[in-house]
């Protein structure tokens, strides 16, 4: 397991992942753009014909929070006390937050093509050199909060819960994917590093 | 709501040092009564601790995003992990939403609320 580093000379952000890494992440990202494309923003049904013709589709979103906590959390309400003025800003930002994301998870998903990955990686032992230039790598660095945070908020992760997660037996599935999780947290940290220096 | 179809949906981080909205109460005779609505009610954007996001990607958004300092950054950082929340910027209203939408995008969780 290797994370980003940051190349002295040509200041670009490298990491080495093997064949298995690449296509969990992979995976994962693409079960995140799923997520996001799958309960798609509801278009929004003006009451006023006329605000509709003047705010257009682009504007139109959902108004109500997601019932799927992971979404809950990846668009969470930007008003606390004021479910009316909460409801506006969602039907004017989820949309447009919710393709963000969605190309974000994408942009790992073509990095790690181009880099080689195969369709369906075989037996073989192959590593993948992901080598991203600045920007890609804040796209990255979006993406894998955006990862974390869906994984987290499904495992239902709390502060200070390490014990609990390394008491359980290794075949717990849950106790997996808190593995996968913490992967994921240190691919992280070192790319922060790797870019903020 | 009013100002909100032609807010720009799409943000690129301010540049600034510490707070946006600099009141100056000798010039208010000059602005127009919006004006001076807007700065004798200023909003915040508060951003809330959660147990997933890194403290170092926490930090490394308040530099990128504000502009602010390192220091300043983790300062603001280490206050919302100590105290469960902090104020990391302060402006209109129109400007909030729209540093709470880019802190959405980064995936912190952040909402706005008018200043106490």
């Amino acid at each position: 397991m290797a994370g980003f580093v940051r190349h002295r000379r040509s200041k670009r952000i490298i990491a080495t992942l093997t064949g298995f890494e690449a296509d969990l992440l992979r995976s994962l990202a693409a079960q995140l753009v799923e997520l996001l494309r799958n309960e798609a923003a509801v278009p929004h049904e003006a009451a006023d014909p006329m605000e509709e013709l003047f705010a257009g589709s682009g504007f139109s979103g959902p108004t109500t929070e997601p019932d799927d906590p992971v979404l809950a959390r990846l668009f969470p309400n930007a008003y606390r006390d004021d479910g009316d003025a909460a409801a506006e800003f969602r039907r004017f930002t989820e949309g447009t937050l919710r393709d963000g994301k969605a190309r974000a998870a994408g942009t790992i998903i073509d990095t790690l093509e181009e880099a080689g990955l195969p369709p369906e990686p075989g037996s073989d032992e192959i590593t993948i050199d992901v080598d991203l230039d600045l920007p890609t790598a804040e796209v990255w660095m979006r993406a894998l909060t955006d990862l974390r945070l869906a994984l987290g908020t499904r495992l239902e992760v709390e502060e200070g819960d390490e014990d609990y997660w390394y008491s359980l037996p290794d075949d717990d599935p849950r106790g997996q994917a808190h593995h996968i999780y913490e992967w994921l947290g240190y691919l992280q940290e070192t790319l922060v590093l790797a870019v903020a220096g | 709501m009013a100002g909100r179809a032609d807010s720009p949906l799409c943000h690129h981080g301010r540049v600034t040092t510490a707070s946006p909205v600099e009141v100056d109460p000798g010039v208010e005779q000059d602005v127009t009564p919006d004006d001076v609505t807007l700065a004798d009610t200023p909003w915040v954007t508060v951003v809330w601790n959660d147990p997933i996001n890194l403290m170092s990607y926490v930090a490394y958004v308040f530099q990128k995003y504000f502009g602010y300092s390192k220091k300043k950054a983790e300062k603001l950082m280490l206050e919302v992990h100590r105290d469960g929340k902090s104020v990391v910027s302060s402006g209109s209203r129109e400007e909030m939403e729209r540093d709470v939408q880019a802190m959405h995008e980064y995936g912190l969780w952040a909402t706005l609320s008018k200043s106490d």
